[in-house]
């Protein structure tokens, strides 16, 4: 393209301004990730390290963070240590150090665990409940449908915790308490307005002559439904799901509330890491680095799905 | 293939009244053209037939079987639309077995196959097989819609303005294919369009719809020749017919009761003003095999079609007589 032509485009940008953009994002970019390299940082120092003032900025890395984060330990005299056989791995070695040893693994893995049951599963409900209801205010003429819509919507005219005094008496009387099963009904009650609102937008943009033409090709509603809506509909379902999930997964404060024990997700779980005399920052900066890597391989997996959505407008209409 | 009847039916959408008392009959084996204005009901008839509406009143059957309480897929219909036409997220191959590949079916991969590249032979698609559907042009895009329906042996072809947003050159290339293809497999179609043209070239039997209700039904020469009125009259014939007002123009004998008479180009004879000048040549329109006339005649305009090379030119007077034009009551309807 000449010189000319592109000082002209109204379609391509200029060169100056592409790079203006660029800066711009680099800039809001490092801005964000600042508190995150932290984060990771002060995972891979040692606790003394981790509260040095002026903060460290060069230090010699060391997994005990991590080490800590996955277990309990108990204090030992020198003359015990030393009378151990040799340490078999690098945590062992660490602990050691410390004139500590390794009494067992911590809650961090079964609170991981409970985190990813509950934000999956409450995502998927209320994802599936959300694309069948979307679906059904698409395409049926339901009584009241605006009213029920907007009904729907003022669940989220507060915040959640608003309501928590009440959830928390109803959950004791039910026998949800500190249940798997009660945060993945909490999570999806609160997710599905979100995802009805999001998914009736992307699935009233699906022109109902595909499923009227499925049908008259043989199939039923249902089976036009699943073989042709949906298909067209994963841009939208991806992009809720993402939402659902980052709702469900960083929620904290009903999770501190209504689970304490066998439930416990690592939101409420991370803050109460406590090491000798006082918080164990690595150990806590270690589980929020973890913590992070579920959501950003979902987000990162599913990205190509929300992208080709923008970019394949390709749909003769 | 089998004969489908709708038999007064009538179908309305809140206040609006889609189809009025409806009462048709396709033959087997015939391709009906149902034309009308945006609004007259064409699509709402196709629609149910195949089962998409529920008629508020009468009954469709399709093969001698009443439809009622069929759901689409039960009925054996295809049917092609105006536009989606193509499952966007589906291949044209996939686009062209879905019918086959659908429970009510169930058909052998090995049929399957052999019937989509024989339709796609047909369309001439064949070379596009694996393209993704959107990546094709519109007229690609309606030859395998069309496709997607011929790969079935429905009952009928049911067709909503396939042709409609494709450009003029190749609306006629798929025209001609079309009645090719429907006269080879001996199809009946029934054809919705608003194009004239289409509606003359294609169909067996004519349908002029209007404000939902049927007004004439007939081939296409009945209807040319033969309008039941001026709605009718007005539907067919490049240029428009001409309407003007009993007496104005000499000739023809005029029944009584007579308000408008309805003058096509073959209505009209136009001979060198000789002293006796009715008209005057206001322009002319060369459109290279043929001419259009715009002539005035006491304060009214008039067109017709001429010989390119007939020596006329604006400003001539001339003299116009009719020979057997059309009449028509006060009532629009038509006197013979």
């Amino acid at each position: 393209m000449s010189a000319i032509n592109s000082a002209h485009s109204v379609v391509e940008p200029s060169p100056t301004s592409k790079h203006i953009a660029g800066a711009i994002v680099i800039l809001y970019a490092l801005i964000t990730m600042v508190p995150l390299a932290w984060i990771f940082l002060t995972s891979i120092k040692s606790p003394p390290d981790s509260i040095s003032y002026p903060p460290k900025v060069l230090f010699s890395p060391t997994l005990e963070g991590y080490c800590n984060l996955f277990t309990t330990r108990t204090r030992q005299t020198p003359d015990y240590i030393a009378a151990l056989p040799a340490p078999t791995s690098t945590c062992d070695e660490v602990t050691r150090k410390r004139n500590m040893v390794i009494a067992g693994p911590s809650n961090f893995l079964p609170r991981f665990v409970n985190s990813l049951v509950i934000a999956f599963g409450s995502t998927f409900l209320a994802v599936f409940l959300g694309t069948l209801a979307a679906y059904g205010f698409s395409r049926f003429k339901v009584p009241l449908a605006d009213d029920l819509l907007f009904f729907i919507l003022s669940t989220r005219m507060m915040p959640p915790i608003a309501v928590a005094i009440p959830i928390f008496l109803m959950y004791r009387e039910l026998g949800l308490s500190d249940t798997a099963l009660g945060m993945i009904l909490l999570y999806t009650a609160v997710n599905v307005s979100l995802a009805v609102w999001l998914l009736k937008g992307f699935i009233d943009e699906i022109p109902r002559e595909y499923e009227e033409a499925a049908m008259i090709d043989g199939y039923t509603r249902l089976q036009a439904f699943w073989k042709v809506v949906l298909p067209q509909a994963t841009t939208g379902i991806a992009a809720t799901a993402i939402f659902c999930l980052i709702f469900a997964w960083n929620e904290y404060a009903f999770a501190a509330l209504l689970t304490s024990g066998s439930a416990q997700t690592a939101p409420p779980f991370i803050p109460t890491i406590i090491g000798e005399g006082g918080q164990d920052w690595p150990a806590v900066a270690a589980g929020t680095t973890i913590f992070l890597v579920p959501i950003l391989v979902f987000t990162i997996l599913l990205r190509k799905q929300l992208l080709r959505g923008i970019t394949f407008g390709a749909v003769r209409k | 293939m089998a004969e489908v009847s709708l038999q007064n039916i009538s179908k309305s959408f809140g206040e609006s009244q889609a189809v009025r008392n409806l009462t048709l009959t396709i033959r087997d084996g015939e391709f009906v053209v149902l034309l009308g204005p945006t609004g007259a009901g064409k699509t709402t008839t196709l629609r149910l037939i195949a089962g998409l509406e529920k008629p508020d009143t009468g009954r469709v059957t399709i093969g001698g079987q009443d439809m009622a309480g069929s759901a689409p897929a039960g009925r054996d219909v295809a049917f092609v639309f105006q536009q989606y036409s193509l499952y966007p997220h589906l291949t044209v191959y996939e686009n062209l077995a879905f019918p086959l590949r659908s429970p009510a079916r169930r058909l052998g991969a090995d049929e399957i196959d052999r019937r989509v590249r024989e339709v796609a032979r047909m369309v001439r698609i064949d070379h596009k097989l694996e393209n993704r559907s959107t990546r094709l042009s519109g007229g690609e895009m309606q030859r395998v819609a069309i496709g997607r329906a011929l790969v079935r042996k429905p009952s009928i072809y049911l067709m909503d303005e396939p042709l409609s947003s494709l450009d003029a050159k190749l609306r006629g290339e798929l025209r001609l294919e079309l009645k090719r293809i429907q006269r080879e497999l001996g199809s009946t179609l029934l054809y919705v369009t608003h194009d004239q043209i289409e509606a003359m070239t294609m169909a067996d039997r004519i349908g002029i719809l209007n404000d939902g209700e049927l007004i004439q039904l007939g081939t296409p020469r009945e209807i040319y020749s033969n309008p039941v009125n001026l709605h009718v009259a007005a539907r067919l014939g490049q240029p428009h017919i001409n309407l003007i007002p009993a007496g104005l123009v000499p000739g023809g004998r005029a029944p009584s009761g007579t308000k408008t008479v309805g003058a096509r180009t073959e209505h009209l004879e136009i001979h060198a003003g000789n002293g006796s000048a009715n008209a005057e040549i206001d322009w002319i329109e060369h459109l290279g095999d043929q001419s259009h006339l715009h002539l005035r005649i006491a304060g009214h305009k008039l067109v017709t079609l001429a010989n390119p090379y007939v020596p006329v030119r604006p400003g001539d007077k001339i003299t116009l007589t009719l020979k057997d034009p059309l009449y028509f009551g006060s009532d629009g309807q038509r006197l013979v």
